[in-house]
């Protein structure tokens, strides 16, 4: 799984196998991080927006 | 303690003591499905009636089938945010519902098959990567983590988390980038029900199983990801409408449901001619270069000829012409008809791919291997379906699934 693991070997195999994983992990991963400091970022927002009112 | 605010607004549910009684009765079905599992987990597989013949077997056929039934979700999600079918979003919460149901108990059952699920973890860290279920392994579990975040924004709009002004932005926020997860899934899908299908293709030793191929890829793995994409949704159709049957509701409109049937049916037409032609290939050309005839792999009298009739007419071309035509898809009963074949169809594909491998004999003085699956098999496998109903139960209960239920059912 990490080029730290034992069994490692810089060849074709592990790198499309390995390569694929991580960059289906990074997509899901990137588009939950937008998703929540997104929502983190409206919450505020809309927080201040109210302050504002009152 | 009042209830209501916890369910939607605007729609109405049976009563508590109702609702009671129904997760009663399948939460009787669920220990039972758990008291087997935890005894194959503590005396191990010895449980089971597998044997040195079938290494896979019933576990691995309900995985197989779960998996392409569950292909419902990724297909939805595909025409929903990538080509822009968008009739099909009031079908789509129940449709990832129904992936998440099957791939939390396609991964389920791997965790009691695999013996030590403590172990599970060995795939990842210590990767096979010259095997296909290593692919199959990554992509599953992948496509779960998507179908999960597809299920969380249905969640966060019950309306007691959707007061939660984070929550609520969160919902907001992840349906946003919902495409993004949509176009994951049906890549990790492509290459987890193509390479699902890719291992008995390439069993070199097993004629029965083995097709020609491209690069490293049987046709078996097209075929697989093909007929997942086809009866898929025909699962889905079947699912609502048994939602419908016991809500006594109208859920989703006939029109949306005669759309996704329509599409359904030109996948299995066009799955079923190619799986025709695969299979006389196979029939005409690969197997004899490996020294054998058809009728040598229809010759048991479990494993005879009319599976291999029912599979492809009976339950691929009938569904797939009554699905294509209008009349038959907007007649109810030869809807339900084709649905149902459909679904049979891709099970049976399953278990041919899977039990009917295993029990061609490997050597010329064997008789057909034969299997029957203990009860602990049984029950673990039954496990998910109560799984499933109570799953389904909580998000109609709970949750606004079907967006057209308050127009079809107005309160008065």
């Amino acid at each position: 799984m990490f080029p730290f693991c034992f069994e490692w070997a810089w060849d074709m195999s592990h790198m499309v196998f390995m390569g694929g994983l991580w960059y289906a992990l990074s997509i899901i991963g990137a588009g939950l991080t937008f998703a929540i400091v997104k929502s983190i970022m409206d919450m505020k927002s809309h927080d201040e927006k109210d302050h504002g009112h009152h | 303690m009042n209830e209501t605010p916890l369910i939607p607004a605007g729609v109405k549910r049976c009563s508590k003591w109702q609702f009671s009684l129904w997760m009663g009765a399948v939460t009787a079905v669920l220990i039972w499905g758990i008291y087997a599992m935890f005894l194959i987990w503590y005396k191990g597989l010895n449980q089971t009636n597998m044997n040195d013949a079938y290494g896979f077997a019933l576990w691995i056929w309900a995985d197989l089938a779960v998996i392409a039934l569950g292909g419902g979700a990724f297909f939805s999600g595909f025409l929903t945010y990538i080509i822009g079918k968008d009739d099909l979003k009031n079908i789509i919460n129940f449709a990832v519902i129904i992936g998440f149901i099957c791939y939390s108990s396609a991964l389920l059952i791997l965790a009691i098959d695999i013996g030590q699920p403590l172990r599970g973890w060995f795939i990842f860290w210590h990767a096979n990567v010259h095997s296909m279920l290593t692919e199959v392994a990554f992509c599953l579990s992948c496509y779960f983590a998507v179908l999960t975040i597809e299920f969380i924004p249905l969640i966060l709009e019950n309306p007691r988390l959707a007061k939660k002004p984070f929550l609520h932005h969160l919902s907001h926020n992840m349906h946003g980038v919902m495409a993004v997860f949509a176009a994951t899934g049906v890549f990790l899908s492509f290459f987890h029900q193509g390479s699902l299908g890719g291992v008995a293709g390439v069993l070199y030793g097993r004629p029965f199983a083995y097709r020609e191929h491209v690069f490293i890829w049987p046709w078996t793995f097209f075929l697989f990801t093909w007929s997942a994409a086809a009866c898929g949704p025909c699962f889905t159709i079947l699912v609502t409408w048994m939602t419908e049957k016991i809500t006594r509701k109208k859920l989703v409109k006939q029109e949306v449901i005669w759309l996704f049937a329509k599409i359904s049916g030109w996948m299995i037409i066009t799955y079923i001619t190619a799986k025709t032609i695969d299979t006389l290939y196979w029939a005409l050309v690969t197997a004899p270069s490996k020294g054998f005839t058809l009728m040598d792999f229809y010759s048991s009298p479990t494993y005879n000829i009319g599976l291999l009739f029912i599979e492809i007419v009976l339950c691929g071309f009938v569904p797939g012409l009554i699905l294509i035509t209008r009349r038959g898809r907007e007649n109810s009963f030869f809807l339900m008809s084709a649905v149902i074949l459909a679904v049979i169809g891709v099970s049976l594909n399953r278990w041919v791919m899977v039990l009917q491998v295993m029990a061609v004999p490997l050597f010329s003085f064997n008789d057909w291997y034969t299997y029957m699956p203990s009860w602990q098999e049984v029950a673990t496998t039954v496990l998910p379906v109560a799984y499933g109903l109570i799953v389904i139960s909580l998000a109609y209960r709970y949750l606004p699934v079907f967006p057209q239920e308050q127009e079809l059912n107005p309160i008065d």
